[in-house]
């Protein structure tokens, strides 16, 4: 069976193409090379060969490295992607990254760089794509919580997830005390651990923390598996039908509602017409099918302009503000009080959005 | 040094996005607008259109709007609503925040 990487790498100049070809040649892991010297050629590519990694010029004609990555990155997220140029302009670079590509990288001109360039794709190749905590890769929170407890270990550990932040005290194995938003404890424990990925630091222990959890650190990690079985398979087994809102999916918008300034929630899966939950609406058909368009037409256009995926929209009105956004495969519909600012309710949109995926 | 010349090549442009601002009356026709000459002017008009199409449904599902925020990671596009067009005001982005029109 075939174990090797397989790298495709795309530029106009077939010259080009082969100088590649040799520099990654010298690639410790020896991965397989395809080449490609147009965007719809790689595209028709990727589509009857899974690669491990893509590499992409810029300027190339017909389709630009934009229009090739923006594509990719839709169709196949999981992919890693690198961008290879002699652009130097700075938008370009933040564009290119706003795509979610993994590097920016100009064009080698020196022996150095070229190595530089080698260990990072090496790297990249090397590296999983598996949800965890970044620093310590395909660890759930869980893993990492349990490895602290049992080495005997005393550290405060503080994990971010977006804007949310949570922190969680260990002394010598023990596990003494857990802190986020308004919660602490072992509910804001169990809140924590809920968080299915983000930033994960150790900070220096704090031996005077006062102890608010006291059951042993296996029976605390017990109940939260068990609630995160039990809402999984809430979610699995409890199909909703148009504007029925389950018990799952009604705690968690019912979440959403605690959030200061928000007047209601409707949200709908990606794709799937006529479904949607909301909480505070009396009518949400008429809302949930213009969100839907909205998303979709606002979508679409980031493509045209390649100026990366939309990230929110915010309506302003006289009487209420209206926020779109994805999440995920859903898409949240969220009306707040006229009072705040677009930038207020952007803010506060950030944390409804980490709020939900958590 | 030989390695660097292999790698220059004439190249393709790519297309720039821009900051500046354009109006559109009812009909979505341009009034005026601030927006280099080098943006497409097709991509203006579909800025320009889809802008207005949010804000006309948003009436059918009982919003009134005024003012739309349209957030993408390279681009800040608002719209105010204008007797039955629109001003619309692109800024560009970057992640360190927005850039300065030239």
């Amino acid at each position: 069976m075939e174990t090797r990487h397989k790298i495709l790498l795309i530029d106009d100049d077939p010259d080009l193409l082969d100088v590649y070809r040799d520099i990654l040649g010298r690639l410790p892991s020896q991965p397989i090379i395809r080449t490609a010297t147009s965007g719809a050629r790689a595209l028709a590519m990727l589509e009857t060969e899974p690669v491990s990694l893509l590499i992409c010029d810029l300027k190339m004609p017909k389709m630009d490295g934009l229009q090739v990555l923006s594509i990719v990155r839709r169709k196949y997220p999981e992919l890693r992607t690198v961008v290879l140029t002699g652009v130097a302009d700075e938008q370009f670079r933040s564009r290119v990254y706003s795509l979610g590509v993994d590097l920016f990288w100009q064009k080698p001109g020196s022996e150095e760089e070229t190595k530089m360039l080698l260990d990072c794709l090496e790297s990249l190749l090397g590296r999983e794509s598996e949800p965890g905590f970044r620093g310590v890769q395909s660890k759930s929170l869980m893993d990492l919580v349990q490895l602290e407890c049992i080495s005997q270990s005393s550290s405060v550990l503080r994990i971010t997830n977006g804007p949310l932040t949570g922190l969680i005290w260990i002394n010598n194995g023990d596990l003494i005390d857990a802190e986020t938003d308004a919660l602490r404890g072992e509910e804001a424990f169990h809140k924590i651990l809920a968080w299915r990925a983000g930033n994960f630091e150790s900070l220096p222990a704090e031996p005077d923390r006062p102890r608010t959890i006291f059951k042993s650190y296996n029976a605390v990690l017990l109940e939260s598996a068990q609630a995160l079985d039990e809402l999984r398979q809430i979610g699995t087994t409890s199909p909703a039908l148009p504007g029925e809102t389950p018990s799952a999916q009604a705690s968690r918008l019912g979440a959403l509602l605690q959030v200061e300034g928000i007047e209601f929630v409707l949200t709908a899966k990606t794709g799937e017409k006529d479904k949607f939950e909301s909480r505070g609406l009396e009518d949400p058909a008429r809302l949930a099918a213009w969100s839907r368009q909205s998303l979709e037409n606002f979508r679409a256009l980031g493509e045209r302009l390649q100026a990366g995926p939309v990230e929110q929209v915010i309506c302003l009105g006289p009487q209420r503000h209206v926020a779109l956004a994805q999440q995920g495969d859903s898409e949240l519909s969220v009306g707040w009080r006229h009072s705040l600012s677009a930038e207020m309710v952007r803010d506060r949109m950030k944390k409804v959005l980490a709020l939900w995926a958590s | 040094m030989g390695l660097l010349n292999l790698f220059s090549k004439p190249e393709p442009a790519l297309l720039g996005l821009p900051s500046g601002s354009f109006t559109l009356d009812r009909s979505g026709r341009i009034v005026i607008a601030t927006l280099p000459s080098s943006f497409p002017n097709a991509l203006v008009l579909e800025i320009g259109r889809q802008v207005m199409n949010t804000l006309r449904n948003a009436q059918a599902a009982q919003l009134r709007l005024a003012e739309l925020v349209v957030y993408y990671p390279a681009l800040k596009i608002t719209a105010r609503e204008l007797s039955g067009g629109a001003i619309v005001f692109l800024s560009t982005q970057n992640l360190a925040g927005p850039v300065k029109p030239n």
